[in-house]
């Protein structure tokens, strides 16, 4: 029988791999890699902020990644600084600022490396229910944008010369990977979130015949890394979150290895 | 008169510092193709811009017919390798067609068979055959090609242009054509607008080769390879031939 912090921990895992498989996707195929990046770092100062005001992490994550989302957007209006530019330096001033805030606090000795690295002891039944509700509700909105959101970012240009609303869907995507990063914070850590967004849509390019298909895909490979992963964290002993990322790039290297056989198979 | 699709009316465009466009007007019509032409830098993705509606006039108006549907066909479509997308995926975009329809269009635009093909192994001749597709499947009042030439090879250019000629015949719609050289679209156009900030020129592309504005604009080098080009447009094998004329060679 598995114990049931295991059980938690491999349920809110399940939810977030649904979720991040097929979001993932987006931020492969538009390469915004740094831009996940990004509001992982700042996740650490809505932590930070959760802990000085006393409000639930999970929401105060969610609204600091949102706001530093907002805060791409605004900033890439102005021409002289480079997308990545201003990626680095939100990203970095995030984890100072929340450190700084953390030292100002002083007596609260806060178990940083959990926030970092992920600790699915911590998951509780009421972070599961939040992940499978909003793991849903996320994609519920990511099914309804997703013909326009594709053809966005096949071209961008062309899309809003046919009347689609390009920068509202860019700042949708943008809330919906804040929304996924602070709910992924417990099972895989501030660090290691990213890579449930990259990873498993990177191994499923090499089986995918169609966006949707790998979408799918992908999602199914980020819970067979969640899966393996905990199984890992659970015999060895491993930190969970770690072994979860370990397992991701193992199936990463297998599909690599397998891809050209299942190409010759679809026929391109 | 066929139905005024888009008219603007002496519309300026400031872009931050940048005067882009100064007092234009510019009229399209459905069944008419125009093409717009003019140095990098005249403006021309400004006015496309306003003609869609997708900035604002700072003065002057710009007014389009109720219910105007565009389509679009950009230079060229860089796809991330990471993106498995296929000719009929793709043309489905942003609206699911049948099949049938699909197919349709393929072969409309001499592609036929093509579907499963990855967007990414067409090659720049046959990806722009696909974005005329799906731009025909929008059924679209107004159809704007940008630099839809680029490329591409002379022959290929050709045949291109033949192309879009008949859909005009056959669909009704009107056409706006932007590049930066006039002989690319000489062959199927049937008004040229010059701009350069401001509409320096218009009128048919032979009155336009003319014109002392478009000459001053192209300087006279170009204006005389025009010229020559009139003379090989008179002969039809010219255009078809596979030996490139050795005077286009020297200019290009």
């Amino acid at each position: 029988m598995l114990p049931e912090f295991l059980l938690r921990g491999w349920l809110a895992g399940l939810a977030l791999a649904a979720v991040a498989g097929p979001l993932g996707c987006f931020v492969v195929w538009r390469r915004m890699a740094y831009f996940g990046d990004t509001l992982a770092h700042g996740a650490l100062l809505g932590v930070t902020l959760g802990l000085v005001t006393g409000i639930d992490l999970m929401p105060a994550v969610a609204v600091t990644s949102a706001l530093i989302a907002l805060l791409v957007v605004l900033m890439q209006r102005q021409r002289t600084l480079a997308t990545d530019t201003l990626l680095g330096i939100l990203a970095h001033s995030g984890i100072a600022i929340g450190l700084v805030l953390l030292g100002l606090v002083g007596a609260v000795r806060v178990d940083l490396l959990g926030y970092l690295f992920g600790d699915v002891l911590a998951v509780r039944w009421q972070d599961v229910a939040v992940a499978v509700i909003g793991g849903a509700a996320v994609l519920a909105v990511l099914r309804h944008y997703w013909p326009q959101l594709l053809f966005a970012t096949l071209h961008d240009e062309m899309a809003r010369a046919e009347g689609t609303p390009t920068t509202r869907l860019r700042l949708v995507l943008m809330l919906l990977v804040a929304l996924v990063i602070a709910a992924a914070m417990k099972i895989v850590g501030i660090l290691l979130i990213t890579s449930m967004l990259i990873i498993p849509p990177a191994a499923a390019r090499q089986l995918s015949a169609t966006p949707e298909a790998m979408a799918v895909i992908a999602a199914g490979l980020g819970g067979l890394a969640v899966t393996l992963g905990l199984a890992l964290s659970w015999q060895a002993d491993t930190p969970a979150g770690a072994s979860i990322v370990v397992m991701a790039l193992a199936i990463f290297v297998a599909t690599q290895a397998i891809g050209p056989l299942v190409a010759r198979r679809l026929g391109c | 008169m066929s139905r005024l699709l888009v008219e603007v009316v002496g519309a300026s465009v400031r872009l931050g510092d940048h005067q882009a466009l100064e007092n234009v007007d510019l009229a399209l019509h459905g069944g008419e193709i125009v093409s717009l032409i003019g140095p990098n830098g005249a403006g021309k993705s400004t006015l496309v811009k306003l003609v869609l509606g997708i900035i604002e006039a700072d003065s002057g108006r710009v007014t389009r017919a109720p219910g105007l549907r565009f389509a679009y066909m950009p230079q060229r479509l860089a796809i991330d390798p990471t993106l498995p997308i296929d000719v009929d995926r793709f043309l489905d975009l942003p609206h699911r067609h049948p099949a049938a329809e699909r197919q349709a269009a393929l072969a409309r635009v001499g592609i036929a068979g093509l579907g499963r093909r990855p967007l990414q192994a067409l090659s720049g001749g046959e990806l722009q055959r696909v974005l005329l597709a799906r731009a025909l499947l929008r059924r679209p009042d107004l159809l704007v090609l940008d630099e839809p030439a680029a490329g591409i090879d002379y022959q290929g250019q050709a045949a291109f242009f033949g192309l879009i000629d008949s859909v005009r015949r056959e669909q009704g719609c009107g056409i706006l054509v932007v590049s930066h050289d006039l002989h690319l679209v000489m062959a199927a156009t049937d008004r040229v607008v010059c701009l350069n900030r401001h509409v320096c020129c218009s009128g048919t592309p032979e009155a336009v080769g003319d014109d002392p504005g478009y000459l001053a604009l192209f300087g006279p080098r170009t204006a005389a390879a025009l010229a020559r080009y009139h003379h090989h447009h008179d002969h039809e094998h010219a255009l078809s031939g596979e030996v490139a004329h050795p005077t286009d060679c020297g200019r290009r």
